[in-house]
């Protein structure tokens, strides 16, 4: 009986974390049109409903019911797999991310995390690294030059950023002493001294770079960089197709904010009057709008760069991190 | 003066000639370039502009098909004939400046003389698909009769569109209304144009 309770349960709050993270990634393609429009003095969408609200829709329903083109000489099944693997492991890695503290309703307490595993952020890094196979697959199976070098960059950026993530979230755990996301926020209970940004703020930094990398956002968005490669791995998509790594990619953002937000700046914890889950909130849309803020100002760093200052310049500093935070732990 | 003195004439005293930066030789040289780079804080000034014009809202966006642009009494698009103000008949005296200066040859006019024996223009076309709008026609004008319009929206479906007299001439109707406009004349300033006046500078 308590395993039914626990699976149905579990199929719901699925259900609920799918439906309102992909909202809200559609919802952040109107806010990214919105920031970005007026940080360079523009309107962005205005005409469908009000101030453009409903513009989310009229893009679904075109991204929906446009015709599914695969093109000739593509590899087929990889071609039309390849962006189910980037929603599918976007929505997969948020199943270790816990959102809100827990509540009570009608004297049933929620976890507003869908499984609570204890190597949660492993998880969560390993889930969201095999979404880089998207664009690699989307790349080799199209029959493009641009794809495929889209492709090459998504695997040296994997092969770049994904050390100096790793490096930096070492730092934390070592003094948290577990990969649970669970813990790591209630390593941060008691105001926001106690924020573990004060006690690590080079493994801040450096994750926030390694995530950056992780989303393919603007500083480091050189496996779709339109002036480059056209569209990179997406240059042979459309409809929804297109769409799906487009979702995968908004949903990574959040979910990377929601860590950032977790495993650095306190978490779901209360600050003085403010309710832990509002605290959240807020945290992760100033980080979302972070994203957005960083894309409207920046310009975006070439490949060699990418590789030369995550393997020369991060990853040596993350090592320093662990080091000091080690000498510091014995 | 020899020719080769004629022909570099950017080098004037004042011009600075910049070669880029010196490149760093040493390793410790390009190390110190690196940090100078990356802790001048040239990425934090980017972020502050973009969040101080969003913080200003200050926008430029004109949104079109509700909006339109206020064209200056400079700007030269469509042509029009206007009417005379106390009798309402047509200005256009029919004298053919216009016809015989335009650049692109475009105006064509039929004339004939009435039973007043005056002189009557029957047929005034344009031919937008050559005009050049150049103004020469409003320009020659005696009687300010033919005119620069400000309405810039020129899609039709047909060549011969706008072109006609009785597309260019003011409607009876218009006119009766007090509708008709008087051009300021050729290359007169727009109402506001005092805002934009700025004092020349002694020495730049």
């Amino acid at each position: 009986m308590i395993e039914t309770a626990l699976i149905v349960e579990t199929v719901v709050k699925a259900i609920i974390a799918l439906a309102v993270i992909a909202g809200m990634a559609g919802f952040a393609t109107f806010i990214e049109r919105k920031v970005l429009a007026f940080m360079q003095r523009r309107l962005g969408p205005m005409h469908v409903g009000p101030y453009g609200l409903l513009q989310l829709a009229a893009d679904g329903i075109k991204l929906f019911t446009k015709e599914d083109i695969i093109p000739q000489n593509v590899v087929k099944p990889i071609f039309m797999i390849a962006p189910v693997i980037a929603a599918a492991s976007a929505f997969v890695a948020i199943a270790a991310v816990p959102y809100f503290p827990e509540f009570t309703v009608f004297g049933y307490t929620i976890h507003p995390i869908i499984s609570d595993i204890n190597v949660g952020l492993l998880f969560i890094m390993g889930a969201a690294s095999v979404g880089m196979y998207a664009p690699l697959l989307a790349g080799l199976s199209s029959h493009n030059k641009w794809s495929l070098l889209g492709g090459a960059r998504a695997v040296i950026q994997l092969l770049s950023f994904e050390v100096v993530s790793g490096l930096s979230i070492l730092g934390p755990v070592m003094m948290i002493g577990s990969l649970s996301l669970i813990n790591m926020n209630d390593y941060q209970i008691g105001g926001v001294a106690n924020w573990l940004i004060w006690k690590q703020p080079l493994a801040f930094v450096l994750f926030a770079i390694a995530g950056f990398a992780e989303t393919n956002r603007t500083p480091f968005d050189l496996i779709e960089f339109e002036a480059e490669i056209v569209s990179g791995y997406a240059t042979e998509y459309s409809g929804m197709r297109w769409g799906l790594f487009f979702i995968g990619e908004y949903a990574n953002m959040i979910t990377i904010s929601v860590l950032v937000s977790i495993i650095f700046l306190g978490g779901y914890n209360d600050i003085w009057i403010i309710p832990g889950a509002i605290a959240m909130l807020i945290k992760v849309s100033l980080w979302i709008f972070l994203f957005l803020w960083v894309r409207a100002a920046w310009p975006h760093v070439r490949p060699d760069q990418l590789m030369w200052v995550c393997w020369k310049v991060l990853m040596p500093l993350a090592l320093i991190n662990v080091l000091i935070t080690g000498i510091v732990l014995v | 003066m020899e020719l080769r003195g004629f022909k570099n004439r950017n080098v004037s005293p004042g011009y600075i000639f910049f070669e880029g930066e010196p490149k760093p030789l040493t390793s410790w040289e390009q190390f110190k370039r690196f940090l100078s780079r990356a802790v001048k804080g040239e990425l934090f000034v980017g972020l502050w502009i973009v969040l101080r014009e969003m913080i200003r809202f200050d926008i430029h966006t004109l949104q079109y098909p509700m909006e339109k642009l206020k064209m200056g009494p400079r700007y030269r698009a469509i042509h029009k004939l206007l009417r005379l103000f106390d009798s309402g008949s047509e200005r256009c005296i029919g004298c053919g400046l216009c016809e015989k200066i335009c650049i692109s040859n475009c105006i064509k006019m039929d004339t004939k003389v009435d039973e007043k024996s005056r002189k009557l223009v029957t047929q005034y076309s344009i031919n937008f698909g050559r005009c050049i709008f150049c103004g020469y026609c409003a320009e020659v004008c005696p009687e300010l009769a033919i005119v620069h319009g400000s309405s810039y929206e020129h899609a039709s479906e047909q060549r011969a569109s706008f072109g006609l007299k009785e597309d260019m001439l003011t409607p009876l109707d218009k006119f009766k209304a007090n509708k008709q406009k008087e051009f300021p004349g050729f290359g007169a300033l727009s109402k506001d144009a005092d805002k934009f006046v700025k004092k020349t500078p002694l020495a730049y």
